[in-house]
């Protein structure tokens, strides 16, 4: 299948079967697994980093990227990598408690429609409805409003506002589970419903559920990093990416641009990280992809 | 020709009688279900400024709390209704919405109605320009990738493609006024205009100065979504039948690109444009907060940080509006412009 006689731009088009020159699930999964190495290490890394890059330094304020500071260091003298190494861990736990709970919220939601009648599914419908007919931001600032800011409430909210897209394909595959010969004959033989769900329905589930969970965590990452830097998330004490850069809008005329340009990059790399790790555990599960 | 542009116009003529009572029922259909989707979100939203730590009170005084009784604080709740249960005061709020009162503003001094109709005219320079140019933008690049699938067009298109979907708009944002304003001093850093002059002064060059950053922000940077979906569409496309048909016949993909994928992809992209109004406004929101320019979304970051609760509520069931309306667009030129999809057949 992998030959390549008739070069990649092809005149006519090769229908069914593209041609490809190398392995690209191998690809795949080695970007997955250095993904995964490298999310990892924020993770362990940024308390292994100490508070040292914390402390105020007066006499090193504001210098330039070097050896010594990688990332520069801000208007008090703290080190901008250790900064946002430990802005970018705090980030990824936000994200991962986040997503994790708006998983368990669409997985239980879509469980609810199915099984508990129509007008729980009317009722799931509606407040899909609801949350998908107002912007994320608007939702966001909303919740984070009614919370009063700070860490917990940027969890709550980004775990309130990105369960609809996944509960409506959790809500389809399981419908179609519910109508298949083994789940009647479980109910035949006088399984609860209750049994049905967890030893039925949430197995076939679990590999849209960990790609849905995958899929929701840039999302995560990104809004929560937007929500701080507006004001409404994690409290300006503690290094967390939006922080540093809504700090970085003060000094960016005085010419300080390491102060937002390297946060954003990071961010950007790890949420890529992301990316590449989701699409490795998609290729995976995806029997689709066992061919590539 | 091709069977399916065949179909295209035969619909578009024998369908025209039967379309307007299906028409009519899937807007009422639709304008019933937007009621109930603003009630919901006006109760819920109502139910979270309520459960807010922050007292609007408070809020309203800002620094001259220290300056005022204990006492007045009392009458000003009172006089504010806040001692009313919080039933009465929904009940109130939304009497007073259907009769198109929205409150005042305390940050803008100004009534609600007034406030978010500067804004949303600010908002729509910025924010209706970005829409249809990255819309514009984002289809031709998705149609030059599929066309030309595989290819190094296609490749660098979709890694664009690829980062900016994890890319912060905001961000982006932040790195074009580093460049293009501090080191290259060709835009200016911040507002909607030079700084000190009263709005109605302002030259249509100054404003269309101080709208290139944010706007090239959110078009250039805002184009991921449509673009990797048109792409997909565009793939499709070509290797369809009546594309090999046309290759048959002698067509070079660029003429089946133009003829036949276009036209075909164009649908589901502006669907999706029409789709994505709310994804728009929260990007819109963070680079007007970035360049201080004073649209809708910096409105919205205001009166959340300041506790401005009536404009907080306004602006809320205001951008559930546009999404909605913008859904219904989408969902409206799904079913009127494809006559696979209609009429009184299998969807509503």
């Amino acid at each position: 299948m992998s030959t390549d006689v008739s070069g990649v731009n092809l005149p006519l088009p090769v229908v069914g079967l593209p041609v490809r020159r190398r392995n690209r699930r191998a690809a795949k999964l080695w970007l997955a697994a250095i993904s995964l190495v490298l999310l990892l290490a924020v993770v362990v890394g940024a308390p292994l980093l100490g508070d040292a890059g914390l402390r105020l330094d007066l006499a090193a304020r504001t210098l330039a990227p070097s050896w010594q500071h990688l990332f520069g260091t801000d208007a008090v003298g703290r080190d901008m990598f250790c900064r946002t190494i430990k802005g970018l861990s705090l980030s990824l736990w936000v994200g991962l408690l986040a997503s994790g709970a708006s998983t368990i919220i669409s997985l239980s939601l879509a469980l609810a429609a199915v099984s508990l009648g129509r007008i729980a599914d009317a009722a799931v419908g509606v407040l899909v409805d609801m949350f998908m007919g107002l912007p994320h931001l608007v939702l966001l600032v909303m919740i984070c409003f009614a919370l009063g800011g700070g860490t917990h409430a940027v969890i709550v909210a980004v775990a309130l506002t990105h369960w609809p897209r996944l509960t409506r394909i959790l809500r389809a595959e399981i419908l179609q589970v519910l109508t298949s010969d083994y789940v009647a004959a479980s109910r035949r033989f006088g399984r609860s419903a209750a049994f049905v769900a967890w030893r039925h329905l949430i197995p076939h589930v679990v590999p849209q559920l960990l790609v849905g969970f995958l899929l929701l965590f840039p999302h995560a990452i990104l809004h929560e990093a937007g929500l701080t830097f507006l004001g409404f998330g994690i409290e300006p004490s503690k290094p967390a990416v939006g922080v540093l850069l809504a700090e970085s809008m003060r000094y960016l005329t005085a010419g300080d641009w390491w102060l937002g340009v390297f946060p954003g990059v990071a961010l950007v790399t790890i949420v890529l990280a992301f990316d590449g790790l989701a699409d490795g555990v998609r290729a995976l599960f995806s029997p689709h992809a066992a061919q590539d | 020709m091709s069977p399916h542009d065949f179909s295209l116009h035969r619909g578009a003529t024998s369908l025209k009688a039967a379309r307007w009572p299906w028409f009519a029922l899937f807007l009422g259909k639709r304008l019933l279900r937007l009621a109930l989707v603003l009630l919901g979100v006006a109760v819920v939203a109502f139910a979270l400024a309520k459960a807010s730590p922050i007292d609007p009170v408070d809020a309203y005084l800002g620094p001259n709390i220290m300056r005022v009784s204990p006492e007045q604080r009392e009458l000003i709740a009172e006089r504010w209704g806040f001692r009313e249960p919080a039933a009465t005061q929904l009940a109130k709020w939304l009497t007073n919405l259907l009769h198109g009162d929205l409150g005042t503003s305390f940050i803008f001094n100004q009534p609600v109605t007034e406030v978010l109709y500067e804004r949303v005219n600010a908002s729509l320079a910025l924010t209706g320009t970005a829409w249809l140019l990255s819309g514009l933008l984002g289809f031709a690049l998705g149609a030059l990738a599929g066309t030309y699938e595989g290819s190094l067009a296609d490749r660098c298109i979709r890694a664009y493609a690829y980062v900016l979907a994890s890319t912060p708009t905001f961000w982006v944002a932040i790195v074009l006024l580093i460049v293009f304003s501090v080191w290259l001093s060709w835009a200016p850093f911040c507002c909607a205009g030079p700084p000190g002059r009263l709005p109605q002064d302002i030259g249509l060059l100054d404003r269309l100065q101080h709208l290139a950053l944010p706007l090239a922000a959110l078009s250039l940077f805002g184009i991921s979504q449509i673009t990797l979906h048109t792409r997909a569409k565009m793939i499709e496309i070509m290797r369809s039948d009546y594309v090999m048909y046309a290759f048959a016949q002698g067509a070079t993909r660029s003429d089946a690109a133009l003829r036949h994928g276009i036209r075909n992809a164009a649908l589901p992209a502006i669907t999706i444009q029409f789709a994505s109004l709310g994804e728009l406004f929260g990007g819109s929101a963070l680079a007007e907060q970035v360049f201080s320019y004073p649209g809708l979304g910096k409105a919205t970051v205001d009166a959340g940080i300041r506790g401005d609760v009536p404009l907080l509520l306004a602006i809320t069931l205001f951008t559930a509006l546009l999404v909605s309306v913008g859904n219904t667009i989408a969902d409206l030129l799904y079913h009127l412009v494809d006559p696979r999809m209609h009429p009184s057949g299998a969807r509503p």
